[in-house]
């Protein structure tokens, strides 16, 4: 059973080891920004349910909108754009009643990064790559919604592989050329990820590269399920993720020990896209971008980081602002590891050699 | 000097959370209790373990629901899932579920080459998939590797298939098996050394791959014996480790510090482990069992207490003594209390009523709240006897001083096993007990008439008579001992104990026969309760009169319940079973009657059902399990090594003797009865056997032991045997007021009986009659009868008439080659004996005849030739 090499992750890799390369930044806040009605999410599709706030939605009814906001990440600067697609699964689509487009949905948002990410490269030679973006579902599997009954699960790992899978088979399908996993809240349920990924492997016959990114929920550096990021790590590494890393979890000064921790662990790039700060009494992120840019700056001066860019708040000024403060430093070399068992629970267990 | 080398870098893996590794657990687990089961993971983790071991694998589980129950449980506890899982199964299907509810990186155990390179590496892939590392057995098509070339070989193999396969090599682990060492089997020999030498090997031959291994194993032969297995286990480790042995299943509380064992244990140990020559006669492994007996029971926590105990007080030291059932010092220790009150002014009754009873009432608190057992209580109550003797003459030397009412103990019970019964076992319980808690029980031994129990009770002025029994016919003897105190015009409560004895029989038989309280009492565990309440000023009304609405309760509720349908006995043999007559057994390859006057008691042995020894004493639970058990497990392995260690004197000694019959005789059947051909007399027996009368469900017969019998020629066995000896020996027992070795030799005599006629069944089925030459069963398959043909016993339930005892006897001329005899009642002499019929029909199986009607019973008096009366007695317990 072999599957072909993917060369995506080949020439990925190439880039990422001449320079710090730059991933996009928030979708959220930009398409609220415009202040789209009903009638803009809903478009003709007839569904159900008001669509409003269903940003995932609008790659097939304003597909224009989605293709502005990923314009100017590339404009910004970016190597990397993810698509529009945190909440198209199955799952939380089904809070819309649009479950069927899920397909659609991932399909179009798919096309759109690819389209433009091959455009831009057309124009400048420098090569831009498509992350098809998995969000977390709101199901966990690691713990009970229900605190009478810790042995309670609102979902198993076999639906969840079938639900990921749905939405990573149509992404790629759409011209994804990596599968990110991103904002892993649940380690389980981020295995369960890399499971349907590896099906979708073996069903296409070629290699689908994942990203992966953990987001904290703890100054201390655990997720929700409460893995620290060694035991995170060692919990997902046979995924043999084209890049591995943090995102969203709190602004860039907090997340940087933890960057560092992970930094020095992993034999594979780091991805690192913090929050624009801490939001405000308001709720709003309000962190100018020359602030984000010369925290996470520091990160690349250290040697830290392969790949950087923005969660929650962050909009093209500040992924433009990142690109031109890490722009002519080292990439992160990736270190090399001793080879020794390593186990994890929420906590890492290596066994010496 | 050294510790254990690398211990920082070893790794022991916890059993304690594994069904198969934990009696604990396992029950914890069978009874649905995950909140205590959560708790076990929880205090192993807070004990240093670095991973926990899961294992569900047991029969009466869902272990794929039982598996991911506990693992979604103990992963919404932080501090136990802070640690990695080790799920632990032989089914894949329960891993794979295990693997969908684990988050971290766990360990697979285990995967192998068992079922061919294929399946290996699928199961392999998929671990790869789930992110596990995975322990892979040394075990291939062929089967688990044994020698040290073949464990290297399959591992090298799997680790080659693996590597090449994109499996990260740092993720495996090798377990290349620890068998048992010292089993006494020369090819186990070299076990130790050769997985010492292939792990060596393994982890040189296959690079970043880790090794471990189940240690348990290891000391299999020493199971009982925890000085030589926790001394086995350290020894192994502190070679294994620096061979490259990286982690164990183990339990860590099974392991001493190397230093610290005994150098002549520890150079034993070491010899069969790594398998050196030793000088002298003698084997490595024979040394290390001759050594291991005086290893025996000991623990080091028993040393140390045993060091500390003796500096106490003398009143904490006898109460202690009573405690633990330790006689060795109880004679000084009595003397030097009563010494001492001497001195003081006191009087020697006072060392009784004092340290003794104080201790005997911790003891009947503990046996009361079901935190000691009977073992141990009767062991308790032979320290008391002994303490007691020695005081009698001091206390008779002052007896003239003492008031009438001072002497009178709690309460007086007059014990008897009633006429034509012989089996005292369970009186000699009841009697200890009582005796333990003040009571002052005057035991009339067995066989013994009504006229002496009444007797005996009004002479002594008694407060109650306790009547004991285990054969069916006991029971009527027990009606007629009532019948006479009620024409005796007696008022004192009548208990009723025994194996056959029941609250029904009670409540339809006896209670109406008898205007005084008349209780049955269920086993051992309740007289205390039942005789003190019965003298009790307080209690007693209530307590009677309560047993006796409920016995009437249990009179009406007979009465309402309308019995099963009965056929008539024309029916009913009209449905008789129709066996394969084509499959009867060939005649068999020695007929004729064999005796065997001498049967080897270290053979019997191996054939010892040990399950019922345990019932005996009151511990529930089947064995080998019972000895792990959380409650009763310790008393168990105590009474356990006691057993062996009597067997051992028993068989080194020559205490008794297995004397035995087995005939073989050409047969036919004739309706309900087989007619036996004794050759050597030319003479025709008879046998008649009873039908099955209940009507049956569609499809089952009415069967009849006759039915597996072909009406036109067949063979038939018959068989007895019995244990000879014990007399001298329980009379040596009971002379040391040794009660508890008493007790116990009779119920070893009975377990050798049991044993004897497992044995001589085998024989017969392998060699005299020969229709199973090639049979292979172990002693538990033995015990779960698994061979082919029945043994059934006059007075069980596919037989239960007593009476064809003496023509059985007769066939076999039984009391002239086996020394038995038979009581009034047909109960057999020795006590420890069995007889029966065999039966060599492959469809041939026990039932229960049941009730039977009126009909069958003329038919079985006139086939018989007796009267009525006679028929009905025999067949009393078929006839309600």
């Amino acid at each position: 059973m072999s599957v072909e090499k993917s060369l995506a992750r080949a020439r990925f890799q190439v880039s990422a080891r001449e320079r710090i390369l730059i991933f996009d930044g928030a979708f959220g806040t930009q398409i609220q920004n415009r202040k789209l009605d009903e009638t803009d999410f809903a478009g003709d599709l007839g569904l159900a349910a008001d669509q409003k706030g269903n940003n995932d939605i609008l790659a097939l009814t304003r597909p224009d909108v989605i293709g502005d906001i990923t314009r100017s990440y590339l404009d910004a600067g970016a190597d990397v754009i993810s698509t529009n697609t945190f909440s198209a699964n199955r799952i939380s689509q089904a809070d819309y009643a649009a479950e069927d487009q899920v397909v659609a949905i991932n399909e179009a948002s798919g096309r759109i990064a690819r389209e433009l990410a091959d455009d831009y490269e057309a124009k400048d030679g420098r090569p831009r790559f498509v992350a098809g973006a998995i969000g977390p579902t709101n199901k966990t599997l690691s713990l009970s919604p229900d605190v009478e009954d810790p042995g309670y699960r609102e979902i198993s790992f076999d639906e969840l592989v079938a639900v990921y899978k749905e939405q990573a088979a149509a992404l790629v399908s759409g011209g994804a050329d990596f599968i990110l996993i991103e904002t892993v809240f649940d380690t389980l349920n981020a295995k369960a990820g890399v499971m349907a990924v590896k099906e979708l492997e073996t069903e296409l016959g070629r290699e689908v590269p994942v990203m992966i990114s953990m987001t904290l929920t703890d100054l201390s550096g655990r997720n929700l399920s409460g893995h620290t990021v060694e035991a995170f790590w060692y919990a997902v590494r046979h995924a043999d993720p084209v890049t591995i890393g943090l995102n969203c979890s709190f602004g860039a000064d907090q997340l940087r020990p933890h960057v560092q921790t992970l930094a020095s662990l992993a034999d594979t790039l780091i991805m690192a896209y913090p929050n624009a700060g801490l939001p405000n009494e308001l709720g709003e992120y309000d962190e100018m971008p020359e602030t984000t840019a010369a925290l996470v700056k520091q990160w690349a001066t250290d040697g830290r980081v392969n790949i950087l860019g923005g969660c929650c708040g962050s909009s093209p000024e500040h992924i433009r602002a990142i690109a031109n403060a890490v722009q002519g430093l080292e990439p992160r070399a990736i270190p090399v590891p001793e080879t020794k068992m390593r186990l994890a629970g929420l906590e890492p267990f290596t066994i010496a050699a | 000097m050294t510790d254990t080398p690398s211990a920082s870098t070893f790794i022991n893996i916890g059993e304690r959370t594994n069904v198969t590794g934990s009696a604990r657990f396992k029950k914890l687990i069978l009874g649905g209790d995950y909140t205590t089961a959560v708790e076990v993971a929880r205090d192993q983790v807070e004990n240093g373990a670095q991973v926990i071991d899961v294992n569900m694998d047991e029969g009466l589980l869902d272990a794929e629901e039982a598996m991911t129950t506990f693992l979604k449980l103990i992963a919404a506890e932080p501090d136990i899932a802070r640690v990695p899982v080790m799920i632990d199964s032989s089914k894949w299907d329960v891993i794979e579920a295990g693997l969908k509810c684990v988050s971290g990186k766990p360990i697979v155990n285990s995967i192998s080459m068992k079922e061919g390179e294929d399946q290996f590496l699928e199961q392999a892939r998929k671990c790869m998939a789930y992110g596990a590392a995975v322990v892979v057995m040394a075990f291939d098509e062929e089967g688990q590797a044994d020698t040290k070339e073949r464990k290297v070989e399959i591992c090298q193999r799997a680790y080659n298939l693996l590597v090449e396969n994109g499996f990260p090599p740092e993720d495996i682990i090798f377990d290349p098996n620890i068998f048992a060492v010292a089993t006494g089997i020369e090819e186990h020999d070299r076990y130790g050394l050769d997985f010492l030498e292939a792990v060596r090997e393994i982890k040189a031959a296959c690079p970043h791959a880790k090794t471990s291994g189940g240690l348990s194993n290891l000391s299999f032969s020493f199971r009982g014996n925890e000085t030589v297995r926790r001394a086995m286990h350290s020894v192994f480790l502190y070679h294994a480790i620096p061979a490259g042995l990286d982690m164990a299943i183990v339990n860590a509380g099974q392991l001493d510090v190397y230093d610290q064992i005994d150098p002549t244990l520890r150079e034993a140990c070491e010899d069969v482990i790594l398998n050196r020559d030793v000088e002298g006669e003698e084997t490595a492994t024979e040394r290390l069992i001759a050594l291991a007996e005086s290893y025996r029971g000991k623990s080091k926590e028993d040393d140390k207490q045993a060091a500390e105990w003796r500096g106490w007080d003398v009143s904490k030291r006898l109460e202690h003594a009573l405690v633990k059932g330790i006689d060795a010092h109880v004679v000084d220790d009595t003397e030097e209390a009563r010494a001492a009150l001497e001195n003081n002014g006191g009087r020697p009754i006072e060392v009784i009523e004092g340290p003794l009873m104080d201790g005997m009432n911790v003891v009947g608190d503990l046996f009361g709240s079901g935190k000691m057992f009977l073992p141990q209580v009767v062991k308790s109550a032979r320290v008391m006897k002994k303490a007691v003797a020695h005081l009698i003459p001091y206390i008779e030397a002052e007896k003239d001083l003492l008031p009438e009412s001072e002497r009178k103990a709690k309460g007086k019970v007059v014990m008897a096993t009633v006429k034509g019964d012989v089996h005292d076992i369970g009186k000699n319980i009841v009697g200890v007990v009582l005796q333990c808690n003040g009571y002052d029980v005057i035991d009339m031994g067995v066989m013994v008439p009504w006229q002496d129990i009444l007797k005996a009770a009004n002479e002594n002025d008694a407060d109650m008579i306790g009547l004991s029994g285990l054969i069916t016919p006991s029971l009527d003897e027990m009606v007629t001992v009532a019948e006479e105190m009620e024409r005796a015009e007696m008022a004192m409560p009548l208990l009723i104990g025994g194996a056959t004895t029941s609250k029904v029989h009670t409540a339809l038989r006896i209670d109406p026969a008898y205007t005084g309280p008349v209780i049955h009492v269920l086993d051992a565990s309740r007289a205390v309760g039942v005789v003190s309440k019965l003298l009790s000023d307080t209690q007693r009304d209530d307590y009677v009169s309560d047993t006796g609405a409920d016995y009437e309760k249990v009179r009406l509720a007979r009465e309402g319940k309308s019995p099963s349908v009965l056929l008539s006995i024309d029916e009913a043999r009209a449905n008789h079973y129709d066996p394969f007559y084509s499959d009867k057994p060939a005649p068999p390859a020695q007929p004729g009657v064999h005796v065997f006057d001498d049967w080897s008691l270290a053979d019997l042995r191996d054939y010892i059902d040990w399950t019922p020894f345990f019932r005996a004493w009151e511990l529930h639970g089947n064995y080998p399990a019972i000895l792990q058990d959380d409650v009763v497990g310790e008393t168990a392995r105590q009474l356990f090594d006691d057993a062996n260690a009597m067997l051992d004197q028993i068989i080194a000694e020559g205490w008794l003797k297995a004397r035995g019959v087995a005939g073989l005789w050409p047969c036919a059947r004739d309706g309900d009865d087989i007619t036996v051909h004794d050759v050597e007399d030319e003479a025709h027996v008879v046998l008649p056997f009873l039908r099955q009368q209940v009507k049956k469900s569609r499809d089952r017969a009415n069967m009849c032991l006759a039915d597996f019998i072909d009406p036109d020629g067949d063979w038939i066995g018959g068989f007895a045997v019995a244990i000879h000896g014990i007399e001298p020996h329980c009379a040596r027992f009971q002379a040391d007021k040794d009660d508890y070795s008493d007790i116990l030799l009779k119920s070893l005599a009975d377990r050798f009986a049991e044993a004897f006629a497992e044995a001589l069944h085998r024989h017969v089925r392998t060699g005299l009659w020969g229709y199973a030459p090639g049979e292979q069963l172990d002693n538990t398959a033995l015990i779960k009868e698994q061979y082919r043909g029945i043994r059934p016993a006059p007075g069980y339930p596919a037989c239960p008439d007593h009476s064809l005892k003496p023509m059985l006897f007769d066939l076999l001329d039984a009391e002239r080659s086996t020394g038995l005899t038979l009581t009034e009642n047909f109960a057999m002499l020795p006590t420890a004996a069995v007889s029966g019929f065999y039966f060599g029909h492959p469809e041939a199986e026990y039932f229960g005849v049941a009730r039977i009607g009126h009909d069958q019973l003329e038919d079985y008096a006139n086939r018989r030739g007796v009267d009525m009366a006679t028929a009905e007695r025999w067949l009393r317990p078929n006839l309600t």
